[in-house]
């Protein structure tokens, strides 16, 4: 998947002003989003995935735009077909497990689930080991059981891509590596790219294939990530290209 | 029991009523208000939540001067449409309505900002439309503290005494609602009838705000199932 970003944009939150301004382009299936906390990865990948408009520039993913300030585009989350996991997983507290799984599915008006959406749903829980769960609530799950229920959710539409924020910060060592060890089962088994924020590096060795570095709000790194190496994360001038697979 | 039944029935329709529309427009605003950012966003706040602190006399006058025949909007509806809202059960309404407001607006508005916007951001990202979000997500999470809102707004407007005698006056079985019943008959020496019309109020709120407290304390409400 090939991601050619220029990006900026500026929040302000509790009287303090944060300046992102963020420029890479990449082709990889399992990027990687680097950083400490602060350095604007959240905010980055929600530009990504169109839940936040940037002040100016263009996001072109695989040669299409989803934005671009001059030329007035900017598509809706909605038809961007990202499966988007939350850093808090942010499930629907009134639904199900199966519900929030189902939850892309269901028809628009009623809520309704038919025929193959309801196969695609069990199947889902089946592969996610979900199914003794679906008739539970998020608030009864632990967090491993939640980031399931979460990449569940966002599976279930067929995204083009998956677009997960510290998928592994909530979670403790043991249970981190196995989940680790899941998303690459998933990214195998879907066939779906995905772009993955973190500040962990061991992450970068075992789940990414690239790796953009961010530090206050700007990309300070980027990097093809070597096969069963650690991160070589060379210095980089702005908006040069990195890949692992062309 | 004639002569209480009707200032009863006459209170309920007129809260009824105020209360519908207390609810539209105060969820609308509190949406508003909770999910956009505007300048003059909180001064458009304190203007909303006036009829709260505002003596309801000060609303009553206010109204006059807007919906009476020589009122700007009153003489208009008067020519256009032959409505006169002065001493009818619908000027009644508008009075309790404005002044129930405020209690639908406030509650909506911290309704809506308890609601996490990444659960909002969740279902655009899963390909909801706008109006999806709003009623699959935020309202179904918000709809505990809007109810709770409504119903303290129906209690404020089954009580309303001052605006709605300004602009409805106390046409016994036309605009003289329970509260102005109360005040007439107490002003006539008729005791009998203040003291069943008092008591009548009385249940009438305790049935609220137990129905009210019942509400809260249930869970989320599922508007469609799965």
């Amino acid at each position: 998947m090939r991601f050619d970003v220029d990006i900026r944009k500026r929040v302000t939150a509790a009287g303090r002003v944060f300046d992102l301004d963020v420029a890479f382009c990449a082709d990889s299936e399992r990027l990687a989003l680097f950083g400490p906390s602060g350095a604007g990865k959240s905010l980055t990948l929600q530009i990504l995935a169109g839940l936040v408009a940037p002040d100016e520039g263009f996001v072109r993913v695989d040669g299409r735009t989803w934005f671009d300030s001059k030329r007035r585009i900017d598509v809706p989350a909605r038809a961007r077909r990202i499966g988007y996991v939350f850093q808090d997983y942010a499930l629907f507290p009134h639904r199900t497990v199966e519900q929030n799984v189902a939850a892309a599915l269901v028809s628009p008006i009623l809520g309704r689930l038919h025929g193959a959406a309801r196969r695609e749903v069990g199947d889902l829980l089946e592969a996610l080991a979900l199914a003794r769960l679906s008739d539970s609530y998020p608030a009864q799950l632990s967090g491993g059981e939640r980031q399931r229920v979460a990449l569940g959710r966002a599976l279930a539409r067929r995204p083009s891509a998956l677009m997960l924020d510290e998928p592994f910060s909530a979670l403790d060592a043991p249970l981190r590596s196995r989940v680790r060890a899941e998303l690459l089962a998933l990214h195998e088994r879907f066939a779906v790219p995905y772009v993955l924020i973190t500040h962990d590096a061991e992450d970068l060795a075992t789940c990414a294939d690239a790796v953009v570095t961010l530090a206050g709000g700007r990309v300070v790194a980027q990097a093809a990530v070597a096969a069963d190496a650690p991160a070589s994360s060379s210095s980089a001038t702005r908006g040069q290209s990195v890949g692992s697979r062309a | 029991m004639s002569g209480v039944a009707i200032p009863l029935l006459l209170t309920l329709k007129v809260a009824f009523t105020a209360t519908l529309a207390a609810l539209v427009a105060g969820v609308a605003a509190g949406w508003l208000l909770a999910r956009t950012r505007f300048p003059g966003r909180e001064a458009l706040d304190a203007v909303l939540l006036l009829p709260m602190v505002l003596p309801p006399t000060v609303i009553g006058y206010y109204l006059l001067v807007v919906l009476g025949t020589h009122g700007a909007i009153g003489a208009w509806l008067d020519t256009t449409f032959g409505v006169r809202l002065v001493f009818s059960w619908q000027g009644a309404a508008i009075a309790a309505a404005v002044v129930a407001f405020p209690l639908v607006f406030k509650a909506a508005r911290t309704a809506f900002e308890s609601v996490d916007p990444n659960l909002e951001k969740a279902g655009r990202s899963l390909g909801y439309a706008e109006w999806r979000v709003l009623a699959r997500i935020t309202l179904p999470l918000a709809w505990r503290g809007i109810a709770a809102g409504a119903m303290l707004a129906f209690a404020r407007a089954t009580g309303e005494f001052g605006a709605t005698l300004m602009i409805a006056g106390n046409i016994p079985g036309r605009t003289q609602t329970l509260s102005i019943a109360i005040y007439e008959a107490v002003q006539a020496g008729d005791d009998a009838l203040a003291n069943s019309l008092v008591v009548l109020a009385s249940i009438t709120c305790i049935v609220l705000l137990v129905a009210a407290a019942a509400i809260v304390r249930r869970g989320h409400l599922r508007i469609v199932p799965v």
